[in-house]
C-alpha cells in the first residue's frame, strides 16, 4: 500500500481503536492464547501473551495494527515457540467465505486491475487495453447475494452442529469476517482436546465427503437388496432420507428406482448432494488446531471493515453494522468501476475520479486497491 | 473398582484385580519358583510362545484351571520382564490384547445378562475413559471419543460421515465397539509391563529367561552389516554438494531416509546449503513438516524403490540385493 494511503487507512483504524475499547476485547482465557498482528505493509508478528482488555487495547494505540489475530488454541506458554508452547486444547471454528463458493454473481462484482499499470476494469478481458499487460489483479467488491449465500451455509452448520453433533445454540458463535464471509466458533469443551486429524474427519462429515452408498444401504455386491434410511433417523441418514423421499406417497417409487438403478448411480447422487447439502467450509481453517485466527472487535484490512458478531444472522448487515469507522469526509482519486453499497449508500462507479467520501468508504476503497489518497 | 468374579480374571488378567487376587492367594515369587508350581512357569513360557508367533492363546474356557490361568499370565510378564526383549513385550501384548478383544466381545453380545454386560463396559470406562451406553442392539459413545480412535483406520467405513450418527452420539456393533479400542488394549498391556518392577526372580526361572532371549533373536530379523548409504542416497547428497538442482521428490527420498536412519532435523538441514535455491527457515520447516514434529503430524515414510524408479531416482547396485525400500540397504534377513 502506498504510504499516503497507509496513513490515511492507520489514522482510522487509531481512531476506531481508540473510540471503541468497549467494543473490543481479549476471549475467554486470553492469558492462554497466543495473539499476533500486523501492519500495512509488514510482515506479522506473533507469539505474543495477552492478559487481558487493557493490554490489547495497549497493544492497539501504540501499533495501530493493520489485522489483529487471536490463537483458538490454548497453551501453557503462549509466547513460547511453537514446539515448547505446550497445546492444550482449541476451540473449534469453521471459516465460511464466499470466494469458495463459486458463485454465479462472483464475475459481477468482480474489478481486475492491471498489475503494470493499476488500470481498472470489471469483466474479465486477456489483456490490459491501456499497457498490454496480461497479469491481473482480482478484486472483489461488496455483494449481497454473497452474503445471503454465505448466511444459508452459516445456517446448514448450525443445523449439523447442533442436531448430529449436540452442541448448543447458545455454544456456537457467529461472526462476520469482516470481509466477504462467516466465521464460527464453538465454544462447548466437548470437542476443544481434537487433534488436527480428528477435526479433519470432523470436517468431512461437515462438508458430507468421503461417504459411501453402503452407508446409506446399498452394497456393490448385491445391488437388489437396499435397506434405505428412513426420514426419521438422525445425522446424514436422515437428512439424505428427508431428501430422497420429500414426497411420502412417492417412497415406494423411489425406493424402487433407487434399486434399479445401482450402486454407482447412486455413488453420482451422493455427490450431487454433497455439493448442495454439505456444509462448504474451509477445511484448512477447522484442521489448524495452531491457527491465529481473526480477533472479533478488530478491523480486517481487506475491506475496513470489523470482524463483528451476528446475534441475528437473517437480519445482519454486515455493509452496514460492520462498517465502524469514521464519517468525515476526506478525498481520494477513487477507481472503482462498480457501485459499492456502505451504510445503506451507494457509492461509484468512479474512474479515476477525485470524490470527498465519507472515512469508512474512501478506506474501503483504499483497502480494496480501488483509490488514491490525492 | 469392578467386582470381578474369578472367570472374569481368567478372561482379563491384565486388570489390577488380578494383582490383588495374587495377594490374596498370599503366594510370593519365591514360592512361584518351587518345583509344584513347574507347570505354571512351563503354561506361562508357552502364552510367550504362541503370543510370538502371532497367535492368539486360547484355551478352552470350561476346562480349564482358573488359578493356573491367571498365575500363568502373571508369570509371563515376569519372564518377560526378565528378558526385557521389547519384541516379545509387544506380541505379548498384542495377543493378549486381542484375546482379551474376544471376550469383551462377547460379552457385550449377550445383552440379556445385563451382569455380562455390566462388565466389558466397565473396562472399557476405566481402562480408556470411554462411556459407552446401549441403546437397542447398539452401542454408543460420544463423537470425540470415537473421532479420538477412528482417525486411526484407514477403511472408508470408519469415517463419521459413514457412520449412525445422532445427538452427539455414534452408533455402533459390539465387534466395532472392541475394534475401535484394540491397539489402546494393546498399549495398555504393554505399560503396564513396562511399569512393574520386580526384583531377583527365582533360579528356576532363568532357563526359560535365556530360552526367551534366544527367541526375541529370531525375531529381530535384520541386522545391520554395512553402515554405507544405497546408490539413491549417495546420488542425491552428490548432486547437492556439486550445488546441482535436486528435484522435490530426491529431497524428500533424502530427508525421509535420513530420518528414518535417526539423524535429526538439525543434523540434516546443512545437507541442503548448497542447493540453488536454500531458505534455511524453509528447509527447517520442511523437514520438522517430513518428522512429522510440525503441522498434522504425519510423520512421512521413506519411498519405495518402486517409487524411485519412476521418478528416474534409482540408481540401483548389486549392493541393493533385492531391498524395496532404500532403508532396507545394508540390513540382511537372517534366515
Amino acid at each position: 500500500m502506498l504510504e499516503k494511503n497507509a496513513i490515511l487507512v492507520e489514522g482510522a483504524f487509531k481512531e476506531y481503536y481508540f473510540n471503541r475499547f468497549d467494543f473490543i476485547h481479549v476471549p475467554v482465557k486470553a492469558n492462554e492464547r497466543e495473539f499476533g498482528y500486523q501492519k500495512i505493509n509488514s510482515g506479522m508478528i506473533r507469539h505474543l501473551a495477552m492478559k487481558n482488555d487493557k493490554e490489547l487495547h495497549l497493544l492497539l494505540m501504540k501499533e495501530i495494527p493493520s489485522d489483529v489475530y487471536c490463537s483458538n488454541a490454548y497453551y501453557s506458554f503462549p509466547n513460547l515457540p511453537m514446539s515448547e508452547k505446550d497445546w492444550k486444547g482449541a476451540d473449534l471454528i469453521f471459516d465460511i467465505d464466499a470466494k469458495d463458493l463459486a458463485l454465479p454473481c462472483r464475475k459481477d462484482h468482480t474489478v481486475y486491475k492491471c498489475t503494470s499499470c493499476n488500470d481498472t476494469i470489471t469483466g474479465h478481458q486477456s489483456e490490459c487495453s491501456k499497457c498490454g499487460s496480461t497479469k491481473f489483479e482480482t478484486i472483489s467488491v461488496s455483494c449481497n447475494n454473497c452474503i445471503s449465500e454465505s448466511k444459508k451455509e452459516v445456517s446448514k452448520l448450525i443445523e449439523i452442529l447442533t442436531s448430529d453433533l449436540a452442541i448448543k445454540r447458545e455454544e456456537i458463535e457467529v461472526y462476520f469476517s469482516g470481509n466477504e464471509g462467516f466465521h464460527v466458533r464453538i465454544t462447548s469443551g466437548a470437542y476443544e482436546t481434537l487433534g488436527s486429524q480428528e477435526r479433519a474427519d470432523l470436517v468431512d462429515y461437515i462438508m458430507f465427503n468421503g461417504t459411501v452408498p453402503e452407508t446409506f444401504g446399498i452394497k456393490k455386491q448385491d445391488a437388489s437388496k437396499v435397506s434405505l434410511p428412513t426420514t426419521d433417523e438422525g445425522g446424514w441418514r436422515g437428512r439424505i432420507a428427508r431428501n430422497l423421499f420429500a414426497s411420502k406417497a412417492k417412497t415406494l417409487k423411489i425406493t424402487k428406482q433407487i434399486t434399479s438403478e445401482g450402486y454407482s448411480s447412486f455413488q453420482l447422487k451422493l455427490e450431487e448432494i454433497k455439493r448442495t447439502m454439505g456444509v462448504r467450509v474451509d477445511p484448512k481453517v477447522t484442521m489448524d488446531i495452531h491457527r491465529i485466527f481473526r480477533l472479533e472487535g478488530s478491523i480486517n484490512s481487506k475491506s475496513g471493515l470489523a470482524k463483528i458478531q451476528c446475534d441475528d444472522l437473517d437480519s445482519f448487515d454486515p455493509f452496514s453494522q460492520a462498517c465502524l469507522l469514521g464519517h468525515d469526509e476526506v478525498q481520494i482519486v477513487a477507481n472503482c468501476p462498480l457501485p459499492i453499497k456502505l451504510k445503506n449508500k451507494k457509492y461509484g462507479p468512479y474512474y479515476s475520479e477525485p470524490v470527498s467520501l465519507p472515512k469508512y468508504a474512501a478506506v474501503y476503497m483504499l483497502c480494496k486497491g480501488l483509490g488514491n489518497v490525492v | 473398582m469392578l467386582k470381578l468374579g474369578i472367570k472374569d480374571l481368567v478372561k482379563y488378567p491384565f486388570l489390577a484385580e488380578a494383582g490383588e487376587y495374587l495377594r490374596e492367594t498370599g503366594l510370593g515369587l519365591e514360592q512361584l519358583g518351587e518345583p509344584d508350581w513347574k507347570p505354571i512357569l512351563e503354561k506361562a513360557y508357552g502364552r510367550i510362545v504362541v503370543a510370538s508367533s502371532g497367535q492368539i492363546y486360547s484355551p478352552d474356557m470350561e476346562r480349564l484351571d482358573n488359578d493356573s490361568e491367571i498365575l500363568s499370565f502373571i508369570v509371563a510378564i515376569i519372564l518377560l520382564k526378565s528378558a526385557s526383549t521389547g519384541t516379545l513385550t509387544r506380541r505379548f501384548s498384542l495377543a493378549e490384547a486381542r484375546r482379551a478383544e474376544k471376550y469383551l466381545q462377547q460379552d457385550l453380545w449377550v445383552q440379556k445378562d445385563k451382569k455380562n454386560l455390566e462388565l466389558p463396559l466397565k473396562i472399557i470406562q476405566e481402562l480408556f475413559g470411554i462411556r459407552v451406553s446401549v441403546e437397542n442392539d447398539e452401542f454408543v459413545i460420544k463423537i470425540p471419543d470415537y473421532l479420538r480412535r477412528s482417525v486411526h483406520f484407514h477403511e472408508k467405513e470408519w469415517k463419521l460421515v459413514n457412520r449412525r450418527v445422532a445427538d452427539g452420539l455414534v452408533y455402533l456393533t459390539a465387534h466395532e465397539t472392541v475394534r475401535l479400542i484394540r491397539t489402546e488394549l494393546g498399549e495398555y498391556i504393554n505399560s503396564k509391563i513396562q511399569s512393574i518392577s520386580i526384583g531377583s526372580i527365582p533360579e528356576s526361572f532363568r532357563q526359560r529367561v535365556q530360552d526367551l532371549i534366544l527367541l526375541a533373536k529370531r525375531f529381530s530379523d535384520t541386522t545391520i552389516v554395512s553402515s554405507d548409504y544405497p546408490p539413491c542416497i549417495k546420488h542425491a547428497i552428490g548432486v547437492l554438494e556439486r550445488g546441482e538442482n535436486l528435484p522435490h521428490s530426491g529431497r524428500f527420498l533424502l530427508a525421509t531416509y535420513l530420518l528414518a536412519r535417526g539423524q535429526t532435523v538439525d543434523q540434516i538441514a546443512p545437507l541442503f546449503k548448497n542447493a540453488p535455491d536454500y531458505n534455511e527457515r524453509v528447509t527447517k520447516y520442511q523437514l520438522e513438516h517430513i518428522s512429522g514434529s510440525s503441522g498434522k503430524g504425519t510423520k512421512y515414510q521413506c519411498p519405495s524403490c518402486d517409487k524411485l524408479r519412476s521418478e528416474n531416482l534409482c540408481f540401483a547396485t548389486p549392493d541393493c540385493d533385492g531391498i524395496i525400500n532404500p532403508v532396507q540397504f545394508g540390513k540382511k534377513r537372517k534366515n
